[in-house]
């Protein structure tokens, strides 16, 4: 389905999650528009990556509906939203660090290969196409963000430094070709000029792949402010303000809401 | 040329050990083995094997098999060595399946015995009872212990890590006792399996090959051999796949695989159908090699020999079974006095590993899909 230009890409309406009597996510509605970066801010525990969660299958939601691309996908299984077209990333890394990097970025696109038993154990010229094919992409992607990182491609993910770990787990989520990618702190455990590098590369490779959304959940407020076009802003659970970065900065309920925390 | 090195000084070691008949001989051996390795290490050997038996993969089983035939041969006329060695094949063959689970999926299957008897009973009783050509017996041995396996999906796909393991231990004691009661299938005392047969060749008949007369036990290494070489092919064409990815993904992190589209379910159940059905083939050849099976010899202990030979090979890596069923095996035959306490030796064993190379002796490495030279993308 081609979505129409002024209908979002994904909607979130009354969007709940309880844990136990924990309130995470309340009633939330959050909007997020076809090819824009939206940042999603917030303090410690307002609900931020629960609410990725509750977007990727991992949680289902107590009460609200999700749609992408005008489809209800509340309720589905992880692995139907990622059929949907939607991919993330962890705050905490979430790398296999015994397999290669490429074992590690070619999962990113399963939905392309080939997992038939026939296929897999009997065919393994029409099997060593598809890989060679995979080998090609996952080296090109892993090319455009670092080109030492594409040599790196059968090492173990254990050897890689921290910026790398990232790169790899972004390319993991980007070699599917999402149609919207879901951030959750790339910036975590990493130096500032890392984080700039890591926001350029991710920028970059943004324009020579088809046009996806992007949510990313960052505490670094440049990295907000230089790559959002847009930001919601949590608390509790709750939306408390929506805008550009300029306005949420003035913003006096995101303000009390940081010095509460602090 | 290391490689060739490598391969003559294991040949000679394992024909040494296998035909070894005084404990003074082993522990001999012990030593020379010991020394071998330490000069091998303080000159840079090891290292240098380990990269060129990884570049040289296809030699490398090219000359295990011939050394197999070749231990085959020198021992042509000796029964009990030869039946050691099949005994070895035939375990290694049900590691390669239990490898698939525990290695790849990460499903820990304490009840790795119950398969392989579950592959013998099926065995003795088609083969005493229907006119079934034996290799569709044998057949159907792995099919019945992947069927039975099926009962045990449910609760193994809903537990989580060690709490699928405890179903698999309860299933391995309640498979023991329904054979001792079962007077159908020969309760304590066991069943009777005749020798197999298939186009003409009957494997329980010693042979005259180029004037040499060979032991009937051969027949059946070389057939072992035979089932070992195909089964570990299946095994690595499943790690060497989109398949064995997905596996590993399972096993490493459910939730990054299911966030990218990986069935945790599907990936389990091939693996424990196709684990289960590898047990019961090796199962079924190992009754008709015997001829006579009992309740005894698929106990808990006898699966955690199982899982300890996977341990000692290094988890994942097909090749290292081989080592580790041959060293389980023959070892507490060859010392008598740790007969008695041989599963004394087992439990130590599995200690040591976990403490001090929880690795195992042959390491797993980077997957590579496609060994040979020529289509190794890297290059
Ligand atoms: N699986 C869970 N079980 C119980 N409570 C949870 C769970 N996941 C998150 N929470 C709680 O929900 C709240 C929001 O957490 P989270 O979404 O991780 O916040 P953040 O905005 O920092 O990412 C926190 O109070 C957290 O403790
Ligand atoms: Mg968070």
């Amino acid at each position: 389905m081609i979505p129409v230009s002024d209908e979002p890409l994904l909607r979130a309406e009354k969007l709940t999650m309880r844990f136990g009597g924990l309130v995470a996510l309340d009633a939330l509605d959050i909007e997020v528009r076809p090819r824009e970066i939206l940042g999603l801010l917030g303090p410690n525990g307002s609900g931020k990556t629960t609410f990725f969660n509750v977007v990727t299958g991992l949680y289902a939601a107590s009460s609200g509906t999700i749609t992408f691309e005008g489809r209800n996908i509340s309720g589905l299984s992880p692995q139907a939203v990622y059929q949907a077209g939607i991919t993330r990333t962890f705050q905490r890394s979430r790398l296999s660090l015994s397999l290669s990097v490429f074992d590690n970025v070619a999962v990113g696109n399963s939905r392309m290969l080939d997992h038939g038993i026939i296929h897999n154990l009997f065919c393994r010229k029409a099997l060593l196409a598809e890989y060679e094919r995979t080998v090609e992409q996952v080296r090109t992607l892993l090319a455009t963000f670092n080109a030492a990182l594409a040599g790196k491609l059968f090492h173990s993910a254990a050897g890689l430094s921290m910026i790398d770990r990232r790169r790899v787990e972004i390319c993991r989520a980007l070699i599917s070709e999402p149609r919207l990618l879901l951030l959750d702190e790339p910036s975590a455990g990493m130096t500032h000029d890392e984080t700039a590098e890591l926001m350029d590369d991710i920028m970059h490779v943004r324009e020579k792949l088809a046009p996806f959304s992007v949510v990313i959940i960052e505490h670094e407020m440049n990295v907000i402010q230089r790559t959002t076009e847009r930001c919601v802003v949590l608390n509790y659970g709750k939306k408390i303000a929506e805008g550009s970065y300029a306005e949420i900065t003035v913003n006096a309920d995101v303000r009390a809401a940081y010095l509460g925390q602090e | 040329m290391p490689l060739g090195v490598a391969m003559l000084v294991l040949l000679a070691l394992s024909w040494a050990l296998l035909g070894a008949e005084t404990q003074t001989e082993v522990f001999g051996l012990f030593g020379v083995t010991a020394v071998i390795a330490v000069i091998a290490s303080r000159l840079k050997f090891t290292e240098s094997l380990g990269r060129v038996a990884v570049e040289h993969e296809r030699a490398v089983s090219i000359a295990c098999v011939v050394g197999i035939l070749i231990l085959m041969a020198l021992f042509h006329e000796d029964h009990f060595p030869l039946l050691l060695l099949g005994s070895v094949l035939l375990y290694a063959t049900a590691c390669l399946g239990l490898n698939i689970q525990f290695g790849y999926v990460g499903i820990v299957n304490f009840a790795g015995a119950s398969f392989f008897g579950i592959g013998a009973y099926t065995t003795a009783v088609l083969a005493s009872h229907t006119a079934m050509p034996h290799l569709l017996i044998l057949a159907a041995g792995g099919v019945m212990a992947a069927l039975v396996g099926c009962v045990l999906l449910l609760p193994v796909l809903r537990t989580r890590g060690h709490y699928g393991a405890l179903v698999t231990i309860a299933f391995a004691t309640l498979f023991r006792s329904f054979l001792e009661v079962n007077d159908t299938l020969g309760g304590p005392q066991g069943l009777k399996i005749p020798s197999l047969q298939f186009f003409g060749w009957d494997l329980g008949e010693g042979l005259i090959f180029g004037g040499v007369e060979f032991s009937f036990y051969a027949n059946y290494v070389f057939f072992a051999l035979l089932l070992c070489m195909a089964a570990y092919v299946c095994v690595r064409r499943v790690e060497r796949s989109w398949l064995g990815v997905a596996m590993d993904m399972v096993r490493t992190d459910e939730i990054a695989a299911s966030v990218f589209g990986i069935s945790i379910a599907r990936q389990k159940i091939i693996a424990f159908v196709l684990g289960n059905l590898l047990v019961g083939i090796a199962g079924a050849a190992y009754g008709m090699m015997t001829n006579y099976i009992a309740p005894n010899n698929f106990t808990f202990a006898d699966s955690l020999i199982l899982v300890s030979m996977l341990l000692l090979g290094g988890i994942g890596n097909p090749l290292g079974v081989f080592p580790a069923a041959a060293l389980i095996l023959i070892l507490p035959e060859k010392l008598q006095f740790i007969q008695e306490y041989r599963f004394l030796l087992y439990g130590t064993v599995i200690i040591f590993i976990l403490l001090f190379r929880a690795q195992g002796l042959l390491p797993r490495g980077i997957r590579r899909f496609f060994p040979c030279a020529e289509n190794d993308p890297r290059q």
